[in-house]
């Protein structure tokens, strides 16, 4: 199985996301931002970073990247993508998530290892985990504080498509400690913090960001 | 030559970190005058004579689709003189 990991101008975290990638089972594939041709991968994996300088603001000149185009395209045919950080600004910004991620309410970059409760594990992305499962992952960004308007909050709570919530004090101003969040079809799955740096304790805080890896892999063989 | 402007602010449920910021520093240095404060970002966008009703138009989408982000902003479109 073959997971696309895409690098914008900016990105940080592809080469963790591809080894991610490749110790949880399948094989990453590199895909450039100027790339016309998404090379028969199976998922994508926006990762975190910097892209475009955030510019503007955070994703919102990724999202008209050509390889963006098809993304786009393929997401609403069903394939498994997965933004995590600035890739979940990116997913937001290209309206294939609701929502939008702002400052953080404190104005502080964060960066530290936090606890986060896995609140749907039917996605794509979150099949490995139990329901309730808590793990440990790092949250490092700026501009992490997820808000939307009192109706989009409404629907995807009563969806059941908050797939993380942080546990404890909250550490950006998100509503509702939304930590990450699904689509309605289940396949596109926008995460604040970093699993990718959470699968090998001798990195990261634990290896419990695997999950996010392995789920893949069974969402390719159902 | 004209200047078409856009001001893109957040809009008024959404909060602004960075307004409340200035906001409590306005006083800090003295100045009492502030009630509260929200920061946005403004575009000045060169366009060559009078803008025409098309370009205003176009002005406009290009402030749905780029300039701002409508989950989380307004903006304004105006010509200065």
């Amino acid at each position: 199985m073959r997971v696309g990991v895409i690098t914008f101008p900016g990105t940080l975290d592809d080469r963790d996301a591809a080894r991610a990638v490749n110790v949880g089972g399948a094989e990453a594939v590199a895909l450039w931002h100027a790339d016309a041709d998404l090379k028969s991968v199976d998922a994508v994996i926006l990762p975190g970073g910097f892209s475009y300088g955030d510019y503007l603001r955070c994703g919102a000149i990724s999202r008209f990247a050509p390889v963006m185009k098809l993304v786009i395209e393929a997401a609403g045919n069903g394939m498994p993508v997965l933004g995590i950080c600035n890739g979940f600004q990116v997913l937001c910004e290209s309206h294939l998530l609701p929502g939008a991620l702002t400052r953080n309410s404190d104005l502080h970059f964060l960066c530290r290892d936090q606890e986060i409760e896995i609140t749907n594990n039917t996605t794509a992305w979150t099949s490995s985990f139990a329901k309730g499962e808590k793990i440990v992952i790092p949250l490092k960004n700026g501009e992490g504080s997820f808000q939307c308007d009192d109706q989009t909050l409404a629907k995807l709570e009563g969806e059941g498509r908050v797939i993380a919530r942080y546990v404890g004090e909250n550490p950006n101003g998100s509503r509702n400690l939304i930590a990450g969040i699904t689509n309605e079809r289940g396949n596109v799955v926008g995460l604040m913090p970093h699993p990718e740096h959470a699968i090998d304790p001798l990195t990261g805080p634990s290896a419990q960001g695997l999950g996010f890896f392995t789920s893949i892999l069974n969402a390719m063989v159902k | 030559m004209a200047i078409i402007v856009v001001d893109v602010m957040l809009k008024p449920e959404i909060l602004d970190p960075q307004g409340n910021a200035v906001g409590s520093a306005l006083p800090r240095l003295g100045f009492t005058f502030a009630k509260s404060v929200r920061q946005g970002k403004r575009f000045e966008i060169e366009v060559e004579g009078e803008p025409t009703a098309a370009q205003l138009a176009e002005v406009e989408k290009a402030a749905e689709v780029l300039l701002s982000n409508p989950v989380i902003e307004n903006y304004v479109v105006r010509v200065e003189k």
